[in-house]
């Protein structure tokens, strides 16, 4: 059972997971119609930014540094996979 | 006292980032999506980190001030090279557009000049196949 929130940072963090996790799944969405490659690069770099706000979440309602350490490798890895893709769609519009 | 200060910051984030993802899934062409999520997002995510560094303390504050010092410095740069991607690639634009800076201010042909060489280079690549083939053809008949 999971004991109910008590305090503002605990309802603000239970208020904003929900909102997190409405995001993730609105840019699913976006990944799965996304009518081209640059919509789902773009989808999934904010699913990335979301992850991290969910890890920070986290790291708020347990007090605990630990739940902090996926964030800057998760930011790392999103911006080197956007510019890698982004690179990859100009040389092959190019090389067409 | 503080604790109001860190459920203002991150219900402001959170917002923000819903924000952003409601960009993406309305917003009508790539170029404006890109701009939904790049600005809102960024913006959503360092008010989470600062909430996150006001509630910690010591090295993991700081590490939380640096998440969110990266990703205000790296998510314009990441925008940039998919927005330019995207406009070279051929996305269509809204036909609401009202302006391209890029396409009137002329740098635009040294991209397709690009495109052209890469063209003439795949005509003469298929010549060469084709060459190949009728001498596979003769040696055949032979």
């Amino acid at each position: 059972m999971i004991p109910a929130p008590t305090g503002p940072v605990a309802v603000a963090a239970l208020v904003a997971r929900a909102m997190l996790l409405a995001g993730m799944l609105l840019c699913v969405f976006r990944v799965w119609r996304g009518p081209r490659t640059a919509d789902r690069v773009v989808a999934l770099d904010t699913i990335a930014y979301l992850t991290i706000g969910l890890c920070g979440l986290r790291a708020i309602e347990a007090s605990d540094a630990a739940m902090l350490r996926p964030a800057l490798p998760l930011a790392l890895l999103a911006f080197l996979a956007t510019v890698a893709f982004a690179r990859y769609l100009e040389k092959r519009a190019v090389n067409r | 006292m503080m604790g109001w200060v860190i459920a203002a910051l991150v219900l402001a984030g959170a917002s923000l980032m819903l924000v952003a993802s409601i960009g993406i899934v309305r917003l009508p062409d790539t170029i404006t999506r890109l701009h939904a999520a790049t600005k809102a997002g960024a913006v959503g995510l360092s008010l989470l980190m600062v909430a996150v560094s006001v509630e910690l303390s010591g090295s993991a504050a700081l590490e939380a001030l640096l998440v969110s010092a990266f990703v205000l410095l790296t998510a314009p740069v990441a925008a940039h090279t998919i927005a330019r991607a995207a406009y070279f690639v051929g996305v269509q634009l809204w036909e609401g557009t009202i302006r391209d800076d890029l396409w009137e201010s002329g740098d635009i042909e040294r991209t397709f000049q690009m495109e052209e060489h890469a063209f003439e280079e795949e005509e003469r690549r298929e010549q060469d196949r084709e060459r190949k083939l009728d001498a596979e053809r003769e040696a055949h008949t032979e």
